[in-house]
């Protein structure tokens, strides 16, 4: 008698059920123009897709940047496991459009980078640890190769294959409705690596600083700012960090909306790129 | 004039209180304290006014204890709740936390939750009903955030599995 009750007993303590889906609105983030789960342009420590520590989810993305003199297309996949790593893909188009003919590389000239990105939660928890000033901190690689790599030479490039390192703290801090980002990346990048990495200024890694702040409007709706600084390689052009203020909208458990207005800084000589940044996610 | 008035209305000044308290299930005895809460509650009434005070907090539990129910990813899980007992001790719960005149009659947060076998995916389904409950009480984002922001370390020992 006691041992069926033990046997039936089991199941209730038995291991966590595999759930689907389950994060809070917006605890996924949004995707940045690297195909992490992030802001803007600032990868944050938050893993993609909708799953808790129980289960696996993902995220698919596309994002446009329309400045005056270019357009900036990336396309993403992210996946994420338990809530604790994420495996990511981008693809950046890069247009150039008509000032590709000033540039002498011809109209509609697109610059092209694929991104492969891992990224691991170590500590903290974003949303629950709000009894201790503790981050969420993720540290995440990226894997990074351009094409036209002889193009990239010519303008002074070292390579067209390179790879970030970065840490990443994330909170949110509920009791003021705040979240905050800072990361801290090693790079060689040159304008997010569509020019390749390493230049004739300077090639080594250097460390620089990306960081968001948001205020939570609703649980739904996230207004911010972004910056990012970014190293200045090459000496065809001055490269400058990039900043964006953005509203981030949970439609539903699946899609989000980000809107942005970009700063891009300095690109390939033309000066103070600016627009619209448009991203639309959809996730499980 | 005479006493009969008087006398029936303490009788259901009485009654009312008895009735609800005889509408709970008998649970083990327990050493009822404030730190059962599991939470220090907060300084200032500023929240507490903001969710309209008790009778706010009475409402917002009612309607939580609704979605309880009625969402289908935790309905579960609250299936044979006490529900009389369960909105009192959490109503007192977010009263006492919020600053408010309250104490907290109620268990602690670990034997409270030692056999409902939530996981994350259940706690955050219930803060979202928490967050439409205190939104349709008209309670700003700000302040449901204080207290979210109270209650979000207790997913420590709420979540068990």
């Amino acid at each position: 008698m006691g041992l069926a009750c033990l046997t039936f007993a089991r199941p209730a303590a038995a291991a966590p059920e595999y759930e689907w889906g389950g994060k809070l609105d917006l605890t996924r983030g949004v995707t940045s123009v690297d195909g992490a789960a992030g802001g803007g342009i600032a990868d944050w420590a938050l893993i993609a897709g909708n799953e808790t520590r129980d289960g696996v989810g993902g995220v698919g993305s596309l994002t446009t940047v329309r400045t005056h003199n270019y357009t900036l297309t990336s396309y993403g996949l992210g996946l994420g496991a338990w809530d604790r790593f994420e495996v990511s893909y981008a693809g950046q188009d890069f247009d150039t459009g008509k000032t590709g003919g000033r540039l002498g590389l011809g109209n509609g000239y697109t610059f092209h980078q694929d991104i492969f990105g891992l990224k691991a939660r170590l500590f903290g928890d974003a949303v629950y640890d709000q009894d201790h000033w503790t981050p969420q901190v993720a540290v995440g690689v990226q894997v990074k190769s351009a094409d036209h790599k002889a193009l990239l030479q010519a303008l002074g490039a070292k390579s067209a294959d390179g790879v970030d390192y970065y840490v990443t703290a994330t909170k949110i801090l509920l009791d003021r409705s705040l979240l905050l980002d800072a990361t801290l990346r090693m790079t060689r990048a040159n304008q997010w690596g569509l020019l390749g990495f390493g230049g004739d200024r300077q090639s080594g890694y250097q460390p620089q600083f990306e960081g968001s702040v948001g205020y939570l409007l609703t649980p739904k709706l996230l207004l911010g700012a972004e910056l990012r600084t970014k190293p200045d390689n090459l000496r065809f052009a001055r490269e400058t960090g990039a900043s964006d203020l953005f509203a981030a909208y949970a439609v539903n458990k699946t899609l989000s909306a980000t809107l942005a207005w970009a700063e891009l800084g300095d690109v390939a000589t033309f000066r103070r790129q600016s627009g619209l940044y448009f991203s639309l996610q959809a996730g499980f | 004039m005479t006493l009969r008035p008087l006398l029936l209305t303490a009788a259901l000044l009485l009654a009312l209180p008895a009735a609800a308290i005889a509408a709970e299930k008998p649970v083990d005895p327990y050493v009822q304290s404030d730190a059962n809460a599991g939470v220090t509650p907060m300084k200032g009434d500023a929240v507490f006014k903001a969710f309209h005070g008790k009778a706010g907090i009475d409402r917002v539990v009612h309607r939580l204890n609704w979605y309880h129910h009625h969402d289908p990813r935790i309905a579960d899980i609250f299936h044979a709740a006490d529900d009389e007992r369960l909105e009192r001790t959490l109503s007192e719960m977010v009263c006492y936390v919020l600053g408010g005149p309250c104490h907290y009659t109620g268990r602690d947060m670990v034997s409270a939750h030692k056999d409902m076998g939530v996981q994350v995916y259940h706690q955050n389904a219930q803060i979202e009903d928490l967050q439409k409950a205190m939104s349709e009480e008209g309670v700003p984002v700000w302040a449901q955030n204080k207290l979210l922001a109270k209650l979000a370390p207790l997913e420590r020992v709420t979540v068990t599995r």
